[in-house]
């Protein structure tokens, strides 16, 4: 190394896909964790967070990317080699094991340098030795007094209460001293009070002892209370990186912003810089830098929403009452504007139908991108009038021939979802339905592929269920399509990182992939002599022949 | 209208037990009983204790005694040599379910069938019959037993105790030794218990496989019985079903821990 890099990274993963069955459980996932971080990847089940984090522990190999350990490539290394250890989701304690025993077991298996020798010719050899039983015993009696289990150890292990049982996992991987902390859900199976304390405990153990964490939970509370910076991530892809304060007050997409709690998610316009229209209304805001008239997702938290009174000045819209359920230190207040229902949290009760103004600062509307605003599906004509969709073939209305690449746009409203799997044409799954004030917006997998429709419907669809989609023929557009159009693909960024540590981060990639460039030449040069040399032996062997 | 009083007809969850136990009492308690009576029992059924003697201050009995017991554990150890790697190969495949189920099926065959066609295939490749085709009849016919067990704990092993175990620095040898063998200890002792016991009570195999030149204890009983020597016959069984008491007693001993091992998971 001839200097040390500006971003003191533990770990790095570049491109990393993973690959089950055909069907991608993690997405060309890129991000880098700093040394002493506490992250969490956060995201619902299913949405590949655990697969990361086994792959970081080496359980699975990606299959493609890199994953970057110290500035080496540990990819291929297996799980023994690896200096990170990991907190099971089930504690995955040895049942045959004592208490003491399990967290030793790392112990008795590690080697330590023991100082060097020469040796005959005169080279130094470096010398390996065990741990003694007496430091073995040091090492485990000060990671029981960690976790405050002192007197447990001759314990057996199906004889503690889970948080005793989560205590001792967490001190059999922090015994070995890892670099790097893993933790798979390790809360997930504690009572809501201990797993409080727990957090509370694992944030103390972070600070005191300085290495690095990374947490997998699928508990928006829980990333937000404990992490330096969160890993949003849903069906395999990255959605968002970036601290909690950020995660919360300016969440990437409509996705992240109603998984990071309750909020009302509207669709809107966004007429000018600084103006939105949503609900009928034109609305001032502070966001910049969209399209004129671009369709946009406008979220407002429910603590953000003021109610005001009907005739006061300050208010961008009135609305009315429809429910008022008090939640223990507020109420949680439903209100209807123009048939849009927004959620709002108050001290005070409000009549049902009563007519209230609202009021939100122009800095609490938070306006993002749309993920997309139509389904397009990259297809060819199959027929006359007929184009296939995810391997069916649809009716539509069409002047291309037979063979044309063409571009299917199918508007959301216009996918009718039938509650029978086997009426419509097309099989799909429902990924998720999310409330966008008068309507779901649902997201559906379509069985054998992994293409996802997204459907506009007045009813919600309950996750998991199988259901199937018809398209009216007159609704299917297609356009022509260029083949040799060059698909970007976009990259998550690192919020956490200061444009200077960024630029290092990006910096690094394109020295990566120059270095690997530059082996190829040298690998295709390699080739091309030794074929020239075959070729000139070759020669040589035909004039002896004919000679 | 009168009312009926229909308790006595009730099927509860109890009146499914009362075939297995009148099953139970006559197929296993009183001859248990009648083993017992015999024991003290003369020709003239006199009381008498002179059957144990008889048995005892014959070293002949003895030998046979030693002898079945030794089989037995030879066979009992080839069959958990032979049993475990295949048993742990079976349980890392997902097929691994139906190839048990293929070293099963043979046992559809009747033994005695498959004994004799054992000492048929023995004669004519020209091998000698003695101790060694014994112990092969046994293993061949009690290898399934070991295999069963073994693979329904090998299988049943969380995989995260292996992840676990490897996350923690042991190489793949190393989580075996320590995790994988402590974790099926349980279907050893049942594989163990399961082969030894039918081993060291069975008689056709020996006679047929040897010609009658090995002679085991199991067989022993069967003569006595055979030449009407109730008695003594009756002591054999008593001191085989000791055997049969105390090799289960210390399998569960062992055992012990291993449940423990299922407990905990829940």
């Amino acid at each position: 190394m001839k200097e040390k890099a500006l971003v003191d990274n533990i770990i790095e993963l570049r491109n990393v896909t993973k690959t089950y069955n055909g069907k991608d459980a993690v997405k060309n996932a890129s991000f880098t964790i700093k040394r002493g971080e506490f992250v969490t990847i956060l995201g619902p089940s299913g949405c590949g967070k655990t697969t990361t984090l086994r792959m970081i522990a080496g359980f699975e190999i990606p299959t493609s990317g890199k994953i970057v350990f110290n500035g080496k490539d540990i990819t291929d290394t297996p799980p023994h080699l690896r200096p990170v250890n990991t907190v099971f989701q089930k504690y995955a304690l040895f049942p045959h094991l004592n208490v003491f025993n399990n967290i030793a077991f790392g112990l008795k298996l590690k080697v330590i340098p023991n100082g060097t020798k020469t040796n005959r010719k005169g080279e130094t050899i470096q010398l390996f030795r065990k741990y003694t039983k007496a430091e073995i015993k040091e090492k485990v009696d000060n990671a029981l007094k960690m976790v405050d289990l002192e007197d447990y150890g001759s314990r057996n292990v199906a004889s503690l209460s889970g948080g005793q049982q989560q205590r001792v996992a967490i001190a059999r991987a922090l015994v070995n001293e890892p670099e790097v902390l893993l933790l798979d859900e390790p809360l997930g199976a504690l009572d809501l009070k201990m797993r409080k304390d727990m957090q509370l405990e694992l944030m103390d153990m972070h600070k005191r002892l300085g290495i690095t964490f990374i947490y997998v939970t699928h508990d928006q509370e829980e990333a937000l209370t404990m992490s330096d910076k969160v890993i949003v991530m849903r069906l395999g892809e990255i959605q968002q990186i970036a601290t909690p304060e950020k995660i919360y007050d300016e969440p990437a997409n409509a996705f992240v912003a109603d998984f990071i709690g309750e909020s009302t998610i509207l669709s809107g316009t966004m007429i000018e810089d600084c103006k939105v229209e949503f609900c009928n209304q034109i609305v001032e805001c502070v966001d910049k830098g969209f399209k004129k008239n671009e369709p946009i997702d406008v979220i407002i938290r429910p603590e953000d929403v003021k109610i005001k009174k009907a005739d006061d000045k300050k208010i961008i819209f009135t609305a009315k009452v429809q429910s008022s359920v008090f939640k223990g230190d507020h109420y949680q207040i439903t209100l209807l504007a123009n048939e849009n229902e927004i959620i709002a949290h108050d001290t005070e009760t409000y009549e049902i139908g009563e007519e209230v103004g609202i009021y939100v600062k122009p800095f609490d509307l938070h306006i993002m991108h749309k993920t997309r605003i139509i389904n397009e599906i990259d297809s060819v004509i199959t027929g006359e009038n007929t184009v296939e969709i995810c391997g069916v073939d649809f009716e539509c209305v069409t002047d291309f021939k037979e063979g044309t690449p063409v571009k299917v746009l199918i508007d959301f409203d216009d996918i009718d979802i039938l509650d029978d799997p086997e009426e419509g044409a097309l099989q799909a799954k429902i990924l998720s339905s999310i409330w966008k004030g008068n309507y779901y917006q649902t997201i559906l997998s379509v069985e054998g592929t992994s293409y996802h429709f997204f459907a506009d419907t007045e009813d919600e669809w309950l996750k998991g269920d199988l259901v199937s989609i018809n398209i009216a023929k007159d609704k299917i557009i297609t356009e022509k399509r260029d083949l040799n159009e060059e698909v970007q693909e976009s990259i998550v960024k690192d919020e956490t990182l200061t444009a200077e540590e960024q630029a290092a981060v990006e910096e690094s990639m394109k020295e990566e992939i120059e270095k690997f460039d530059a082996k190829e030449e040298i690998v295709e040069e390699a080739e091309e002599k030794l074929n020239e040399e075959i070729g000139k032996e070759n020669d040589a062997i035909n004039e002896e022949v004919e000679g | 209208m009168k009312k009926i009083k229909f308790r006595k007809l009730k099927l509860t969850k109890k009146v499914f037990s009362f075939p297995y136990i009148l099953f139970m009492l006559l197929f296993v308690v009183i001859p248990l009983v009648l083993i017992l009576v015999n024991a003290f029992l003369d020709a003239d059924n006199n009381l008498t204790l002179e059957n144990f003697k008889d048995f005892f201050a014959s070293d002949a009995n003895i030998i046979v005694l030693g002898n079945s017991l030794l089989v037995g554990v030879i066979t009992t150890m080839l069959c958990l040599i032979l049993g475990y790697p295949v048993s742990y190969i079976l349980s890392k495949m997902p097929s691994g379910k139906i190839i048990v189920l293929l070293y099963i099926i043979p046992m559809g065959v009747n033994f005695l069938i498959r004994t004799l066609a054992t000492k048929a295939i023995f004669l004519a490749i020209g091998v000698e019959l003695g101790m060694g085709t014994v112990v092969f009849g046994m293993v061949y016919n009690y290898l399934p037993f070991m295999i069963l067990p073994l693979h329904t704990s090998l299988s049943s092993i969380d995989h995260s105790y292996i992840e676990a175990a490897q996350d923690l620095g042991a190489d793949k040898a190393t989580t075996f030794v320590k995790t994988i063998l402590p974790l099926s200890v349980s279907g050893i002792c049942s594989g163990i218990t399961m082969v030894f016991i039918p081993t060291i009570s069975t008689y056709a195999i020996s006679q047929l496989l040897s010609n009658g030149k090995v002679f085991l204890f199991g067989d022993s009983i069967q003569l006595s019985f055979e030449q009407g020597l109730y008695g003594v016959g009756s002591i054999m069984s008593i001191v085989m079903l000791i055997f049969v008491l105390v090799s289960n007693l210390i399998m569960n001993t062992f055992n012990k821990d291993a449940n423990l091992v299922r407990r905990s998971v829940w």
